[in-house]
């Protein structure tokens, strides 16, 4: 795949590769606004997952065999694709896992045994729950400190006061590029240059931006970028840790087992290279392989006007809502992307859902696993409509009518 | 109300699914159901206190158990309009039924009516657990009187 072939953006000719958006519920046509909780698959990525386990199935690594052979080098491949469609450096940086909660964990796990009591951890206070517990559950062990750099109504890191947090106490910032709750699309670029500054490294967790916005980890600079595959159009458990080559040799192993090792006696075991280091067992193939494949599927688009589409589609759907009385946007940054929250007056966001849910549109409600951020703003959660590229302005159109008409069945 | 304090729990989920019948959509049905969810005050404010929360991920639940002459009397809440307006028929088809027919009954309305989704146990409203709760206090107090 080059620059050559991709496509200009035409939501009809993308939406045909979906077949999941193609159905009726509770007799009406779907109207799919949870892509922040997961995507839809294109139909290169379901092939893919058939003809692994009808033709490819097979371990890989350690098989001579033909059939191994075939699966290992697709599984590598796949690796490749991931490392050119992020910019990283090589290949060994990048390391499959489950899911971004599972790279967190890793990293919070086998980087945070580098870590001396007293240390400082900073995080936000819009993170999702696995962008904090992990690092809690690490204070914990290491008695360091957690920070939280707070954030205004708008749903907008301080930056003034994140400043404040970073000393040269501070080893590690771990920050959302977007809010799954909010939107907000974080600063990050600016973050990891005041952090290297402070000699702390940063995580990002890429969850929410990964499927939205062209990234380049080189450009970035970041020291790690976390995502999950089901978010990015892929299979579901499976995800990506990128992290800098000298950062993972430094790291001592997360899980132990099969493939990570180089060689194992009961006295004495040394390790694989990266990234089988990080690798132990037999991974997720097929999860991997179609991974790669959703990457090759989004290498086809123009991933600018995907970010110009979704943008337009949030800010539509935002100026819709504003026109109701009584209803407050949860999130307001700026700069964001794709998530709309809202409340209602009085009215419970798993009402709202219910009787969205009942006209075929699949929202998130609840605290989206942002449960401080709920505090934050005082709330029990919030109705979230989130976008993907191939949504329209027809479906939120519908979906403004239903919010209308669940708010006068509920008033 | 005589009549309804001699129908058994089978007679008052027939009724329901009577009342249920003459709907013709989801929306009237739905309705009926908050209409139902906003004319109950279901619980003393008082003993909406945290030993009496069922946590539903997304919405929450009071449940208060009383036992009047051998009969259960269920008085219950919801944070969530139409949570409440399903806890109101529950109450419905199980109060002032002795703890042994309450153990055993079967809500067959539930699904008859076409809410089943609403008591699965991954559904997230508390409502699963709000009715195993009601249940185990049946089997609780029948067990405490040797019943």
């Amino acid at each position: 795949m080059n620059e050559g072939i991709k496509k200009s953006f035409n939501v009809r000719e993308i939406r045909e590769q979906f077949p999941a958006l193609r159905q009726l519920i509770y007799g009406k046509s779907l109207i799919y606004f949870d892509n922040g909780a997961t995507s839809q698959k294109p139909k290169s990525v379901l092939d893919a997952i058939n003809t692994y386990y009808s033709h490819d199935n097979a371990n890989i690594h350690r098989g001579v065999h033909f059939m191994s052979q075939r699966a290992t080098t697709e599984y590598e491949q796949a690796r490749r694709t991931i490392q050119e469609y992020i910019n990283a450096e090589k290949s060994e940086e990048i390391i499959f896992t489950k899911g971004t909660t599972d790279g967190i964990n890793l990293i919070a796990s086998s980087y945070g045994d580098l870590l001396l009591p007293g240390d400082e951890i900073i995080i936000t206070a819009m993170e999702h729950h696995s962008n904090i517990v992990p690092w809690q559950m690490l204070c914990s062990r290491r008695k360091l400190v957690l920070k939280v750099a707070p954030i205004n109504q708008k749903g907008e890191l301080i930056m003034e006061e994140f400043d404040k947090l970073l000393s040269d106490k501070t080893r590690l910032v771990s920050i959302s590029h977007i809010s799954n709750t909010l939107g907000t699309i974080n600063p990050i670029k600016e973050i990891i240059a005041k952090a290297h500054k402070a000699n702390a490294i940063v995580v990002v967790d890429g969850a929410q931006s990964i499927q939205h916005t062209p990234i380049d980890v080189k450009d970035l600079n970041c020291d790690f970028f976390v995502f999950s595959g089901h978010k990015v159009f892929g299979p579901t458990g499976i995800g990506i840790l990128y992290g800098k080559e000298e950062i993972l040799e430094k790291m001592p192993p997360y899980q132990g087992g099969g493939d990570m090792i180089e060689k194992v006696t009961f006295e004495r075991t040394t390790y694989n290279e990266l990234p089988f280091k990080f690798e132990a067992g037999t991974p997720h193939i097929a999860g991997g392989i179609c991974l790669g494949k959703a990457f090759e599927f989004l290498k086809t688009l123009d991933m600018d006007a995907v970010q110009a589409y979704e943008r337009e589609l949030t800010e539509y759907a935002q100026d819709m809502l504003d026109t109701f009385e009584d209803l407050v946007l949860v999130g307001t940054a700026k700069k964001k992307t794709s998530v709309v929250s809202f409340n209602v007056d009085d009215i419970h966001p798993f009402d709202l859902g219910t009787l969205l849910d009942r006209q075929g549109i699949a929202v998130r409600t609840g605290h989206h696993c942002t449960q401080p951020l709920m505090d934050f703003y005082n709330i029990p959660g919030t109705v979230r409509a989130s976008f993907a590229f191939y949504n329209t302005k027809e479906e939120i159109d519908v979906f403004i009518k239903a919010v209308e008409k669940s708010i006068n069945m509920l008033k | 109300m005589q009549e309804i304090e001699i129908m058994s729990i089978e007679e008052k989920q027939r009724e329901i699914i009577d009342e249920f019948n003459v709907f013709e959509d989801w929306m009237e049905k739905y309705e009926y159901i908050i209409d139902l969810g906003k004319e109950l005050p279901l619980i003393d404010p008082e003993k909406k206190t945290q030993d009496r929360i069922i946590e539903g991920c997304q919405s929450r639940v009071w449940l208060d158990v009383e036992f009047k002459e051998g009969k259960m009397i269920f008085s219950a809440d919801s944070d969530a309009i139409i949570t409440k307006g399903i806890i109101g028929l529950l109450i419905r088809v199980l109060n002032n039924e002795a703890p042994e027919d309450v153990a055993k009954a079967d809500l067959f309305f539930i699904k008859e009516i076409g809410l089943q989704e609403h008591l699965s146990p991954t559904r997230a409203n508390g409502l699963a657990s709000m009715v195993k709760k009601m249940k185990m206090s049946a089997i609780k107090w029948s067990l405490e009187h040797g019943k």
